[in-house]
This record gives C-alpha cells, structure tokens and sequence, in this order.
C-alpha cells in the first residue's frame, strides 16, 4: 500500500491524480468520510431552503407542539418551546461547520508562518518562537480554552477566539518540523546556488512541500474544532440558546432526561458524523497524500 | 543520565513559570471587573473601591505579578471573588475526586487498549483489526458529554444498574479522607460496602473519560506492534526457535512500549482536562466542575487554580515519562 503512494509521489500529474483517486476509494473509510463531509457541507449550504419548518429557525414558540416524540411531521421530535429539532439540527450544521473552518483557518495562518519562520531562521528567533508554542502547549487545550472563556466572557465569538488562541501552536510545530527537514533538501540548495530570492524559495518550495501534511492535520483539526465548540455550548461557555448550537442544544436537553430523550439524541448524533467524517477523511487523505508518517 | 535528568526537571521549573505568567496575563486582559463581582452586584462604587483595596487589584501591575508569584510559592492560589473561600482550600478538597477519576479511566484506558493493540496488529487487516480500527476511531469522535448523557439514560435509568451521577448517594456519609481516594479509603478502613458503592458510581464516568484514551493508545501500540514485528531481530529471533508468545509479548511488545508510554504520558494531562466535561455530566465534584462553575460565574482565581494544577499534572506527567524512556532506552542514558 505504501510503497503503491509512493509511486504515485514519482508518476506525471495525471497518472498520479488518478492513482490517488483510486487508492482512496478502495477504502471503506476514507469514503464514509467523504461522505459524511459532503453531506455535513450540503445540509450547511442548502439548510434555509430544505428545512421542514423554516419559523423554528430563529426559535419561534408553539407551546402547543412542545416536546413531541419523532414522528413523520417532526422526525426528531420538537423542543420544550415546539419547535422542530430536524430544523435546529440542521441550521446547526451551518453555525458548526462555519466555526470549526473559521478556527481552523484561523490558526494555520498565524501558525504555520510562524512555524516556517522558526524552521528557516533558526538560531535566537527559532528558540524564542518555539518556546513561547511550547507555553501555549503545555497546558492542554481545552482547559486553557475554559480560562480565556471565563477572562473574555461566554459567547460564541469568544469561544471561537479562545480556541484559535488555543490551535495556532499545533501549526507552528509542524510547519516548523517540516521547514526544517525541507531545509536540508538538495533543492533548496540549487535553488539557493541558483541565486532564488529567500521569499520565492519560501513561496515556491517550502510550502508546497509542506501542504501535505498541513491538509491532513487541518481535515483532522475542523473535526476536533467542532466538538471543541460544541463542548463550550454544552457547559454554558458557548453559543447562548436559542442559537441552535449543537452543544448548547444538548445542554438545554439534559434538562428533559430521561422522559423526553430525543430532544438530546439528534444534536449529538450529528456532532458524532460530523467529527467522524473529518477524522475519516483526514485519514484516508493521510494514505494518499502523506503515506510515510501514517501513525497512530 | 544525571545531566539529562536535570535538564528535563529545569525546563519543566522554566514552562511552570511561563504557566503562572500566562494565567496571570489571561486574568489581566479580561474586560469585566473583578472588584465588582467581589462587592456584589448591589454595591455602590465605595464598596467597589473596598474590595479592589482588599484584594490588591489597586496595585501597579508589575507589584501584582510580583504577589502573585510569591503567593503561589507558599501554596496560596488566592480567593475567589465570588465566594470568598481560599481557591487553595477548594482545589484541595476537589483534586483528589479527579484524580480517583483519572486514575480509574487510565488504568481502564491501559488494560484495554495495550491488549487489544496487539491484538489488532498480530490479526492485522483481519476483522478484529477492523473492528477495533472502527472502535478507535469512534471513540475519538463521540462527544464525551453525549457519550455520558446516553449511558446514564441506558444503564441507569432505563436499566436500573448503576447510579446516574455523584459520587456517592446523598443519603451517605463520605468517610473522614485519609488520601480522599473513596476507593483507597473505604479499602483502608475495610467498610466494603462503602466502597461498592463508591466503586458503582465511578463505573460510568470513568468509562466516558478513558475511551478518547482507549482508542488513542490502541492506535499507537498497533501501529508500533505492526512495526516492530516486521523488524529484522523478530525473523532472528522466529529462526532461533523462540516460541511466538515470548517474541509478541518480550521482543515486540518490548520496543512497541516506548511510543504507547508517551501517548500514555501525554492523555494524562488530556483527561485532566476532558474530565471538565464528564464531570458536568455526572456531577463528579472534582475540579472540573468547580472550573466549570467558577467560569461561568466569571470568577477568574478558581479557573486559574485549575488551569496551573492541570498545567503541573501534564508537566509531571511529560516528566516521568522522559525519564522512563531514559531507564527503559539504554541510548537516551548514554546520551
């Protein structure tokens, strides 16, 4: 298997699309992933328009139609003020997928010029970059997340800006390790002698080398920065109900267990699919794109 | 060995002091005041002015960092606003149901994983491999507090089996705490019943905690197995005539340790963090919750105490596991 995407690092373009193409769907899960994604993306893209009751969006009251168990009108069921958890559910999509790309984007771009800096430069710079990611790094994530949430106040926006102060030094690390195994390519010598501009050794051959990875980690990333969210919206740090936060959803459900289970069902199922395919697709992505550190 | 023990301990003394400076810069940026929270909500602004004097946030800054740091030398992690109680005292008495926790969902974490580990990677691509490569990757993605939420709805409401959340039932009297372990002191004092109880309780949550655990130590002792099994000194050893079980379990397993032991190192200080949202869940009263709870109420001095005793416990954590890799490969001593 790894010796086949080796092959596909040598072959022409084309041959290697199609090689890569055809690795990734013979397995099972790198497959479920994608459509997992793809089906989180479309219900977050279509979701105003598909949606069976588009009055719920915003958190109508219809005290008449309060906690109804699924049926073929409410799939999932209705909340403790009547509205449809299909329709939640699904706008949810939109607020999670926004927020796990948003912190994910966010992160790299203050991470991985960081860590690309602190790899090339080495020396004085290298040391104090690295050391003050390993700072952010050596508490772990999500208890750090809670400390600035509680200095910032609960919200989303907060929660959001929380955990992107949290994710940048995870880039840093790799783009770092990267830039510095790079360095040390014969390449990067002969563009060097061939008298190449440091940006453009930068733009032209440090970063595409450095992509594979990169994407893996950031599929892998949107995932966790879901449930991340989602986790602040449960303990009350995130998204404020009404907001159909999948999270915070949640947090408004456990108040109506054991009677009323399905209202605490959906969201969660769909936080689970939701970071599964991200995982899924990061992995299979992985035996593609980057199949020599496939670990753990 | 004494040359590199002593530059682990004195990076770690640098990161706990870049720790302290963090939480203090954190607990500094935030918009909302302290002294306002501490004088309540009815106060007047001479009562604000009070508590700001009471509580030092009157000072210069620098003169703050200052007593910050030095607090914390004498154990003093300062007061929450909004209670008035010392956060030391407070961290004290929740830490060790954390720990218990910790300890319980690791040891799960351990016993479950290593094994099956193996398992995958001597049956690899098989569907035991499968099965447990789904598991693991599930175990990864649920979110612990739904995790938590549908087990309490099967096991203890809808089964009856287990208590759905606590420690123990508010009708019993917890013991005097000799290590605040309920399990290691109800076992000390030979009160069985008291730790069946105890033990039902932490069933629940303890599994919620260590299946992100679980699943990550599998993957890693998998991948390492598979590896060192194709290594040249397992064909040595297979020629030789060792039989299979002492080539899995000494040759192989041996080598595959080392990586599982830093993942090992590295979900301890993971669970002490995650355990913020099991213990939402199950009402476990151990740090997380009084994070948790703190943080919603805006009190910084609480949520900073836990943020530094997490930071501590992931620093030891890291510490102890370089220094066994340092005992168990000889190269590291050399070096």
């Amino acid at each position: 298997m790894s010796a086949v995407a080796e092959q596909a690092v040598a072959a022409p373009p084309r041959r290697r699309l199609r090689l890569a193409v055809w690795l990734f769907t013979r397995s099972f899960s790198s497959v479920l992933g994608l459509v997992l994604v793809a089906a989180i993306v479309l219900l977050a893209l279509l979701g105003p328009w598909i949606v069976p009751y588009p009055d719920d969006v915003q958190g109508g009251i219809n005290l008449a139609n309060k906690l109804q168990p699924p049926s073929w009108q409410h799939w999932f069921g209705t909340d403790e003020v009547g509205n449809d958890i299909l329709t939640r559910v699904i706008i949810g999509a939109r607020i999670s997928l926004l927020v796990g790309i948003g912190i994910t984007a966010a992160a790299a771009l203050i991470g991985v010029p960081l860590g690309i800096l602190a790899g090339l430069a080495g020396g004085r710079l290298r040391e104090v970059i690295m050391r003050f990611t390993d700072l952010f790094l050596s508490v772990p994530g999500l208890v750090l997340a809670i400390a600035l949430v509680a200095a910032l106040g609960p919200g989303i926006v907060n929660a959001m800006i929380a955990l992107i102060l949290v994710w940048w030094p995870g880039y840093v690390r790799l783009a770092e390790s990267k830039a510095l195994s790079i360095r040390e390519e014969p390449f990067i010598e002969a563009a060097r002698v061939a008298g190449a501009q440091r940006s453009r050794i930068l733009w032209r051959h440090v970063l595409p080398n450095s992509l594979s990875p990169l994407i893996v980690k950031m599929s892998m990333d949107i995932g966790q920065a879901i449930l991340a969210v989602a986790s602040l919206g449960f303990i009350g740090l995130g998204a404020k109900p009404p907001t159909p936060e999948w999270g915070a959803m949640i947090s408004i459900a456990r108040g109506y267990l054991p009677e009323w289970w399905w209202y605490a069902v959906a969201p969660g199922a769909f936080i689970y699919l939701a970071v599964l395919g991200f995982n899924l697709l990061g992995d299979g992505l992985r035996d593609i794109l980057d199949p020599r550190s496939n670990r753990g | 060995m004494a040359g590199y023990l002593l530059r682990r301990i004195l990076l770690a003394g640098l990161m706990l002091f870049g720790l302290v400076c963090l939480t203090f810069v954190i607990a500094n940026v935030a918009p909302s005041d302290p002294a306002a929270l501490a004088a309540g909500p009815d106060a007047g602004r001479s009562q604000i002015e009070q508590a700001r004097r009471d509580y030092g946030l009157d000072k210069p800054l620098p003169e703050q960092f200052l007593r910050y740091v030095t607090d914390l030398l004498h154990g003093n992690f300062g007061r929450s606003v909004a209670t008035g109680r010392s956060v030391g005292t407070d961290l004290a008495r929740y830490f060790p149901a954390t720990l218990e926790l910790v300890i319980v969902a690791m040891t799960l974490g351990v016993l479950l994983g290593v094994p099956l580990g193996v398992l995958s990677a001597l049956r690899k691509d098989g569907p035991i491999d499968h099965a447990t490569r789904i598991f693991a990757v599930s175990g990864i993605a649920l979110p612990p507090f739904w995790f938590g939420l549908l087990l309490q709805l099967g096991f203890a409401t809808w089964l009856g089996l287990l208590p759905t959340s606590g420690r123990l039932s508010v009708f019993t009297e917890p013991p005097d705490p000799i290590t605040g372990l309920l399990l290691v002191d109800s076992a000390l004092r030979g009160n069985w019943a008291l730790l069946g109880e105890a033990a039902s309780y932490i069933v629940l949550p303890a599994i919620v905690l260590s299946l992100p655990c679980l699943a990550s130590i599998l993957r890693v002792n998998r991948a390492e197995m598979v590896e060192a099994l194709r290594m040249d000194y397992v064909v040595a050893a297979r020629a030789h005539g060792v039989t299979p079980w002492r080539i899995v379990m000494v040759h192989a397993l041996k080598n595959a340790m080392l990586p599982t032991l830093a993942i090992i190192g590295l979900r301890w200080g993971w669970m002490m963090s995650s355990t913020v949202l099991v213990e939402t869940v199950f009402d476990w009263p151990g740090i997380g919750l009084y994070a948790v709870s703190s943080a919603i109420a805006g009190d910084f001095k609480p949520v900073m105490g836990v943020t530094l005793i997490v930071g501590l416990n992931f620093m030891i954590a890291n510490l102890i596991v370089d220094l066994l890799y340092g005992v168990l490969d000889p190269r590291l001593r050399r070096a």
